[in-house]
């Protein structure tokens, strides 16, 4: 009895959950379809199917120059985040494998340190920048977002680090292993994977962090949340412009979030929810 | 039993994490705090001096600080309202067996991955323009007059996007937890005649509880700190009208270079926000002594 309902509920599940999902998604798709129309047609009404036509591309790069602020946003993710691992994967290993008594309260204070609202620190932050000469530099922007994100990154490291048994490491110190061979041949083979979820995880934050890279660009650094931003004026058509930018800026992150769905749950509650 | 050679070890390794993130917390917070008891702009340096709490009481007294608290307040209750509803709703449905699960997913997580001027800009043109959008196309269909929404509805508009924005969020949170939830108990409630309603109520709803309390408290602290979707899209306005505390405060700051009251309005923040904080970390710890 309970096949022949299965089939029915299933057929409805699916039907429900694809419309659902297709309104959820339909601002990106409409996006990605204007992007590849023209300017009149893409505010000509409603419409689904886009001509094909790639000006709008090739417009974005030769108007606006779309290659550097991509460029800088490569930069300034992959750079905050390698930096951020250069720090925090000794921080999240030895309160990992060598706990004291405070090490929980020092993990609650770098949880803490990420509440703090960016705004409250904006104006001591541009003197800072000011007078290190880091505004709108690269440099002083990947420290940045470095800082913002390594509580995030030590919680995440130091959440899949306390699942590599302990026992492992006494075994390998038994059998005489050097403190090197223990991390080049014990260690690193179980970390590899769990520093990779919180290296995607981080380089999707950096990505998308619009206040401080908004705040403290104006031209040279200006990754593509600032280039974005520019659009907000908007002189003239645009619309199809817009969105071939978008979809740009986008697109690289969108793919890598959807292989980061597992990774995302456990960086982003701190491994409260997994 | 660890030696006293890898506790130093460990201490070592641990510090540098430690001292940026305290030099760079404390120096910062700090000079607002400064900053938040002195007559300072940089535009007229000459009544520049310390004038004790001068800047909250002007901070507090500007009207537009009523509004904007209230504003915040709307905006993360409202998001918070929709997404944790609207995510338990998805988490529900998305937890059935189906055809194409795996796209289905990928595909209601996506807005999550989309940086918030794409989003608010998107949002504002392609689908919100009264003239150009799709809502106004659909109004046209039915031969009604289409709705200026950040000109009429700027809160609501804006709430509208960033509910968009979190409701993946929520979803993914609550359905990872919904998985989690014993499949035998499920059964067993069943056997035993439990309803939908019921079975929802007495036992998915309490195994959630958790799952829901860290959406509700996670999403707090990033809706408390929206900015981008306003400034691309309202920049605040008409008048105050979706003017939130951090807005408010980058506008007194950037814009009026009244960096006395906004430092007296960003200490107010941190206030917020810590208040917040302090029900997270708890929650958060107790997962730590597990």
């Amino acid at each position: 009895m309970a096949r022949a309902v299965t089939n029915q509920h299933k057929t409805i599940v699916t039907v429900a959950a694809w419309i659902v999902a297709f309104l959820i998604f339909f601002p990106i798709l409409y996006t990605i379809i204007t992007s590849f129309k023209s300017e009149t047609e893409a505010i000509a009404g409603f419409n689904l199917i886009p001509s094909g036509t790639m000006e709008s591309y090739q417009e974005v790069q030769s108007q606006y120059n779309y290659f550097k602020p991509f460029m800088n946003s490569v930069i300034l993710a992959l750079g905050s985040t390698l930096l951020a691992l250069l720090i925090a994967v000794p921080a999240a290993w030895s309160m990992a494998f060598s706990p004291t008594r405070r090490t929980k309260d020092i993990l609650m204070w770098m949880l803490s340190t990420k509440m703090m609202p960016a705004v409250a620190v904006l104006f001591p932050m541009y003197l800072i920048f000011r007078d290190l000469g880091l505004l709108d530099s690269r440099l002083g922007l990947t420290v940045m977002l470095t800082m913002i994100n390594l509580p995030i990154v030590v919680w995440m490291l130091y959440t899949y680090f306390r699942e590599i048994p302990g026992e492992i490491l006494e075994a390998a110190r038994m059998d005489g292993a050097s403190l090197w061979n223990e991390i080049i041949y014990v260690l690193t083979p179980m970390a590899v994977p769990g520093i990779a979820s919180t290296m995607l995880l981080n380089i999707i934050l950096a990505w998308n962090e619009a206040f401080w890279t908004i705040r403290l660009t104006a031209t040279d650094a200006a990754p593509l949340t600032a280039f974005i931003s520019s659009f907000s004026s908007p002189q003239g058509l645009f619309w199809a412009k817009l969105s071939a930018a978008s979809t740009l800026a986008i697109a690289p992150i969108l793919i890598m979030g959807w292989f980061s769905q597992k990774q995302l749950v456990r960086g982003l509650t701190f491994g409260a929810v997994k | 039993m660890a030696t006293r050679q890898t506790q130093t070890l460990a201490r070592f390794m641990l510090a540098p994490s430690v001292i940026m993130l305290l030099v760079w917390m404390v120096i910062p917070l700090g000079i607002t705090l400064w900053f938040s008891f002195q007559q300072y702009n940089p535009l007229n340096p000459i009544r520049d001096g310390f004038i004790g709490f001068d800047n909250y009481v002007l901070f507090y007294s500007n009207p537009a600080f009523l509004q904007s608290i209230l504003n915040t307040l709307i905006l993360v209750g409202s998001v918070l309202a929709i997404t944790v509803i609207g995510g338990i709703m998805l988490a529900l449905l998305l937890d059935q067996p189906m055809w194409g699960q795996g796209v289905v997913r990928i595909l209601v997580i996506s807005p999550f991955f989309v940086m918030p001027p794409v989003a608010a800009l998107v949002w504002k043109n392609m689908i919100m323009h009264p003239g150009y959008g799709v809502f106004a196309d659909i109004s046209r269909f039915f031969g009604l007059q289409p709705v200026d929404w950040f000109a009429q509805y700027p809160l609501f508009s804006i709430i509208l996007i960033v509910a968009w924005q979190w409701l993946p969020f929520a979803t993914l949170i609550l359905l990872t937890s919904l998985q989690s939830l014993d499949g035998e108990q499920k059964e067993a409630a069943e056997m035993d005649g439990a309803g939908f309603v019921s079975r929802f109520i007495y036992l998915t709803l309490p195994h959630l509880a958790r799952g829901i309390t860290v959406v509700i408290l996670i999403q707090t602290i990033f809706l408390l700190a929206v900015y981008a979707e306003i400034l691309v899209t309202t920049n605040g306005g008409p008048g105050y009208a979706s003017t939130n505390l951090p807005f408010l405060v980058y506008q007194k700051a950037s814009l009026e270079f009244k960096i006395g009251q906004a430092s007296a309005g960003g200490i107010i923040a941190v206030i917020l926000a810590n208040m917040v904080a302090i029900f997270l970390m708890r929650a958060v710890g107790k997962n730590l002594d597990k």
